[in-house]
């Protein structure tokens, strides 16, 4: 007879799960008279989609406490931060959340463009916002699929991954990298959209609706995977307000908190769009509200693009923007600056500015003090995922490890980011 | 445009400046709460509101935020450590943000104190985002946390016998004179 088949026993499961809680930082080992297993989900686990470790304490299929453990891919960049100049650290804010590095560049660059003072022109700043909602439907596409193929369900996430590919293709014409784009320059884009870029901008846009209605009228209303998402994991907005969600995750247990909306950024308020909310932050809600984020995502680029403004794509401002190759090599002053700008000699302020962009899964806030040397003093990135992953033991405890499973990738927790 | 609104002097438009105005009243705010004297430092890098406390108040005075139905500045958005080695006696400090989402008005608030004695309460029984937050801030900068349920390091491994965002632990190999720039390094 299992141990909680009795009333006995299922008190003193519920006991050892809260003295463990509170009072021991390491899980018993196989405690056969109990009943009870350890099992390590993870360092690597196919549906961990990353590398981080939780040691489970079971009961037969229920989970009674579970310890995380962070770190396995940890970079050290705020460290790294302190010795590079401000253009060097792009490449570092791309290996954050790797399934949406746009924003994460661009974010970077508004945080030193609101240290230095440079206005970005309107053209640069609607084809950030054009980028980096792509960025986002590309997180979000990533996510809500996994959470299908972590149910069992493959085709749909064959399906969007198509339309991803699509959306890296684009990446390519504009920065000309896929993953780890690196993509803009403090000031505004590196170049100019091409010909190509925008047409392939447009094929997309016309083709990518059917396909996402093709994909919500496979899970929204499907009794299987409702049966599995349903309910699971919910997080009431108090408790996710007080570990400090953001993004889709707090949208989804009801809060309305977008930062694109309260402190809009790179002309964010000149469009239009709607900020979905969930009712009780489950799993389904989470993977709802990311769904209408994608159409939501969409509405912004097409206004975005029907409404481009004709002009330059990069701030005037020679002492921090790299000039034109074809200049460095025929322009004295070209080659100054580049020569500049390369070593890292620019001028920055004494200041410290705390800038946040709405992440593929939340708020990414970069926090940069500077000295008025080279590099920042000390640069922190507030990373929505290690701040809400911590809320995971909580939500998982109770529930079957299939469930544990489906929660963790509905919070759509990325190692890179993680870890940083 | 009004032209009315236009022909108002600059110095006038300054002083009605949303965000100063907003953070006066923050300030006020803060000042009634908890008293004359309890900030010091006051700026608005960028329109930030930024104080500076002592960590013998910084609990009672996150907390009393925490209720404040005035202001609701109930949502930590992040802390992080820092260490100023020059500054004799203040060498590590904290910083957090916080947000008031109803309101939208941010506040940062700093403490400083002694790398000889890095003791700080917790927040932990505040928000449970937190925990995470001030075993990272142990993690880097060895910034003990009183009461904090669970200080053990967080992203480095448990062995490592130092604090790596310390000023004194440079990021490249002292002894190496290869990259060394007379002109150009810091």
């Amino acid at each position: 007879m299992a141990v909680n088949d009795t009333l006995e026993g299922t008190h003193k499961i519920h006991e050892e799960a809260a003295a463990q809680r509170h009072g021991q930082l390491m899980p018993l080992l196989n405690d056969f008279s109990q009943e009870l297993t350890t099992l390590n989900l993870g360092p690597t686990h196919p549906a961990t989609h990353g590398i981080f470790q939780n040691i489970l304490q079971m009961d037969g299929e229920r989970i009674v406490s579970g310890v995380p453990t962070i770190g396995y891919i940890h970079r050290a960049f705020e460290k790294i931060a302190e010795r590079r100049p401000f253009y060097q650290i792009t490449p570092l804010t791309d290996r954050m959340n790797y399934c949406s590095s746009p924003i994460n560049n661009m974010g970077w660059h508004m945080t030193v463009e609101k240290l230095l003072g440079v206005t970005v022109p309107k053209r640069a700043q609607y084809m950030r916002v054009i980028m980096m909602e792509l960025a986002r439907i590309a997180d979000h596409l990533i996510c809500n699929s996994i959470l299908g193929v972590d149910t069992g369900a493959f085709t749909g996430f064959l399906y969007v991954f198509q339309e991803r590919e699509k959306i890296y293709e684009i990446y390519e014409e504009v920065c000309g990298s896929r993953l780890t784009t690196n993509m803009g320059r403090v000031g505004g884009m590196e170049r100019d959209f091409s010909p190509v870029a925008l047409q392939k901008l447009r094929d997309w846009l016309k083709t990518f609706p059917t396909v996402m209605k093709e994909f919500e009228s496979m899970f929204n209303r499907n009794r299987i995977f409702m049966d599995r998402v349903v309910n699971v994991g919910p997080i009431s907005a108090e408790k996710a307000l007080n570990y400090g969600f953001t993004g889709p995750n707090l949208r989804a247990a009801g809060v309305d908190y977008d930062v694109r909306a309260m402190n809009p950024y790179s002309s964010y308020e000149d469009f239009e769009f709607d900020i979905p909310v969930g009712t009780n932050g489950d799993t389904y809600d989470r993977f709802i509200v990311r769904n209408e984020e994608i159409w939501q995502s969409l509405r912004i680029i097409n206004q975005a693009l029907e409404n481009l403004p004709e002009g330059p794509y990069h701030a005037d401002a020679p002492h921090y923007y790299l000039p034109p190759k074809p200049e460095v090599y025929k322009n004295m002053e070209a080659l100054i600056y580049h020569f500049k700008i390369i070593m890292g000699e620019i001028d920055a302020p004494v200041g410290e500015v705390y800038h946040s962009v709405e992440g593929g899964n939340g708020e990414l806030g970069f926090y940069l003090i500077s000295d008025g040397g080279r590099t920042p003093y000390r640069l922190h990135f507030r990373r929505p995922c290690f701040i809400y992953y911590q809320a995971y033991p909580e939500m998982a405890v109770g529930t079957t490890l299939s469930d544990a499973i489906v929660i963790l990738s509905s919070m759509n927790v990325i190692a890179g980011e993680l870890d940083a | 445009m009004n032209p009315q609104e236009s022909a108002v002097a600059p110095e006038a438009a300054v002083a009605e400046d949303p965000i100063k105005v907003q953070n006066a009243r923050v300030l006020a705010l803060l000042t009634r709460l908890f008293g004359e004297g309890t900030f010091t430092d006051v700026e608005e890098p960028y329109g930030l509101l930024t104080v500076t406390t002592t960590r013998e108040r910084i609990h009672e005075i996150i907390a009393g935020l925490q209720q404040d139905q005035e202001i609701k500045l109930n949502f930590l958005t992040t802390m992080c450590g820092i260490n100023y080695p020059e500054r004799e006696g203040q060498e590590l400090g904290m910083i957090y943000h916080l947000h008031s989402l109803t309101q939208n008005i941010r506040l940062r608030i700093k403490i400083f104190f002694p790398i000889t004695d890095p003791v700080v309460p917790t927040l932990t029984d505040l928000y449970a985002t937190a925990n995470w937050m001030e075993r990272e801030a142990y993690d880097f900068f060895g910034i003990i946390f009183t009461g904090h349920p669970n200080l053990i390091r967080i992203l480095n491994v448990e062995d490592m016998d130092y604090h790596p965002m310390r000023k004194e632990y440079p990021l490249e190999d002292g002894t190496r004179e290869d990259k060394t720039d007379l002109f150009f390094g810091r």
